[in-house]
């Protein structure tokens, strides 16, 4: 075995995040961190991955990591760009982005999440949150969703303070009473590790831990008494590969091709 | 026939904006009609409802500078950057005035502007079901399919006053092309009684250009010529987008002195740019 690679909890977080898009499908893609794993996945384990970004553009290519979902090179890339309207009605509404990728300021046990606002009074909150955007109906409609976020007591909470986006709701049976078609967040990656909801509670539990990451840390981390898997894998760290075109790909950043 | 007239920005703006207007200013991203909203700015006009998917830095521009009274909105941020402190402070403070929102997701307010496009009264999407929108905003509503008996949620539409966009170019007649990210600007301009269009550029005739899209003259109520209109968002095939622009923002407005200072020095003691002219063009082809 070689030396472990030195890497940092961010770079295991969109590496983590990278390994979970199989080639092939098609991924509705936000800014940020799902853009950063989309972009190294389609470099990486799964050149076919198709990258839809809520501006219209299908199939974009970039060259360099765009620092907004708009950019020029997202159009020029694409296998073909559409209205906006059209994007949500005739591509994500009926199911045929397969994955969506979500990011939140705060998410809680059932995977529900919060961009909204922070607080308990929504016409006087703490924090004004930027909003929906597209979120609410990519976690409705896509058949899956992959939530990437850091995880911390502030982020990881009992109750979101505001449901933006339906995760598992209240619990088991909540998607199929609400109507929801798509089978809501199938995963939850983090800087500490991967958490996925339990098959009969909906509960999200920590079924991998990241390298040099213990359980306790996990626990302090998150704002519920954390559920553990039975057997608790640790993530395969960082390959020298995945490491190599992450660090390519941020140094591109926002460079206008 | 009805047609496009072509006027200078600041004409387009006093002719078409007044106070209490409801306002769409659209590009997702791409072509953001800046130019047109520092000239709304520098005519002062007052109690506007701003729509706009995305108020980005352009709407953080308006309420910093008073323009606003109600914005209706599904994601309010400096895309890539973080907050919009203008916002922020009117909202949580009411500053420099009280700002009323009205929150909606993507998805509803593209569906709102389709059917106001359509002449509906409303759209029917499968979305905000489960969420606290529809707390929040009391426009949500569920509506029973009458085919299936499927619970579906309904929008209203939306019929702004006055949409503006910014486009790559019109032709003399005033024939408006468009292409790239198109967005909702299409939607935006049909929804609305009235329209502006700021253009890079006006040519002769509209030359064939892979993927654009003709918004025709008769659909356009004026047209204005203002090359760079959409800085920093960009004009596919005219610009780039100004990244460094959306950085700086952050630090600009964070603070009301510094933000008050920009816009004493960028918007308000600057006249719109000397290449626009007041033309009509209303005998060409008449």
């Amino acid at each position: 075995m070689t030396v472990a690679p030195s890497f940092t909890a961010d770079e295991m977080m969109t590496v983590a995040a990278s390994r979970a898009l199989r080639d092939g499908v098609a991924c509705f893609v936000g800014i940020g961190i799902p853009s950063t794993a989309a972009n190294l996945a389609r470099r990486t384990h799964a050149p076919g991955l198709v990258l839809v970004y809520e501006s219209g553009t299908l199939g974009a290519k970039p060259a360099a990591l765009p620092l907004s979902i708009g950019d020029g090179q997202l159009a020029d890339t694409a296998d073909a760009v559409v209205s906006v309207p059209e994007v949500f009605n005739y591509w994500l509404q009926p199911g045929r982005v397969d994955i969506g990728f979500l990011g939140a300021a705060q998410i809680d046990r059932y995977a529900n999440i919060n961009t909204t606002v922070i607080g308990d009074d929504y016409r006087h909150p703490k924090i004004r949150l930027p909003g929906a955007g597209g979120a609410p109906e990519i976690a409705a409609n896509c058949p899956e969703v992959i939530v990437v976020v850091r995880q911390t007591r502030r982020t990881f909470v009992d109750r979101v303070d505001f449901v933006t986006s339906v995760g598992h709701g209240m619990g088991p049976g909540d998607r199929a009473r609400l109507g929801l078609r798509g089978a809501g967040p199938t995963m939850v990656i983090t800087d500490l590790g991967i958490l996925t909801p339990d098959p009969e509670t909906c509960v999200l539990t920590l079924s991998s831990v990241h390298p040099g990451v213990t359980v306790d840390q996990a626990r302090d981390a998150t704002g519920w008494d954390l559920a553990i898997a039975g057997e608790l894998p640790t993530t395969l760290p960082p390959t020298d590969e995945e490491l190599a075109v992450l660090r390519e790909l941020e140094a591109t950043k926002g460079q206008v091709q | 026939m009805r047609m496009a007239r072509i006027v200078s920005l600041s004409r387009g703006v006093a002719e078409l904006v007044h106070d209490g207007d409801t306002v769409a200013m659209e590009g997702f991203t791409h072509l953001i009609p800046f130019a047109a909203g520092h000239e709304v700015i520098r005519q002062r006009r007052r109690n506007l409802t701003l729509v706009r998917m995305t108020p980005d830095v352009i709407y953080d521009q308006l309420i910093g500078a008073g323009c606003a009274r109600k914005l209706v909105f599904s994601w309010g941020g400096n895309p890539g950057v973080g907050s919009l402190h203008r916002f922020r402070d009117a909202v949580g403070n009411g500053w420099p005035v009280p700002l009323e929102i009205e929150e909606h997701s993507h998805a509803g307010m593209a569906n709102r502007y389709v059917a106001g496009a359509s002449g509906l009264p409303f759209a029917v999407l499968r979305g905000y079901v489960g969420t606290d929108l529809v707390s929040a905003t009391p426009n949500i509503r569920p509506i029973t399919c009458p085919f299936t008996g499927e619970v579906l949620t309904a929008v209203p539409a939306l019929r702004p006053d006055v949409a503006i966009i910014h486009a790559q170019r019109a032709d003399r007649a005033g024939n408006v092309q468009i292409w790239g990210i198109t967005g909702v600007q299409k939607e935006a301009v049909l929804a609305s009684a009235r329209s502006l269009v700021t253009v890079e550029e006006i040519v002769d005739e509209l030359p064939p250009q892979p993927g654009a899209i003709v918004l025709p003259t008769w659909a356009v109520t004026l047209v204005a010529l203002a090359p760079g209109g959409s800085h920093p968002s960009y004009s596919h095939g005219f610009s780039v987008r100004d990244n460094d622009y959306y950085v700086a923002w952050d630090a600009i407005s964070r603070d009301r002195e510094t933000f008050r200072r920009w816009l004493d020095t960028e918007v308000l003691d600057r006249s719109e740019p000397r290449t626009t002219t007041d033309t009509t063009t209303s005998e060409v082809g008449a």
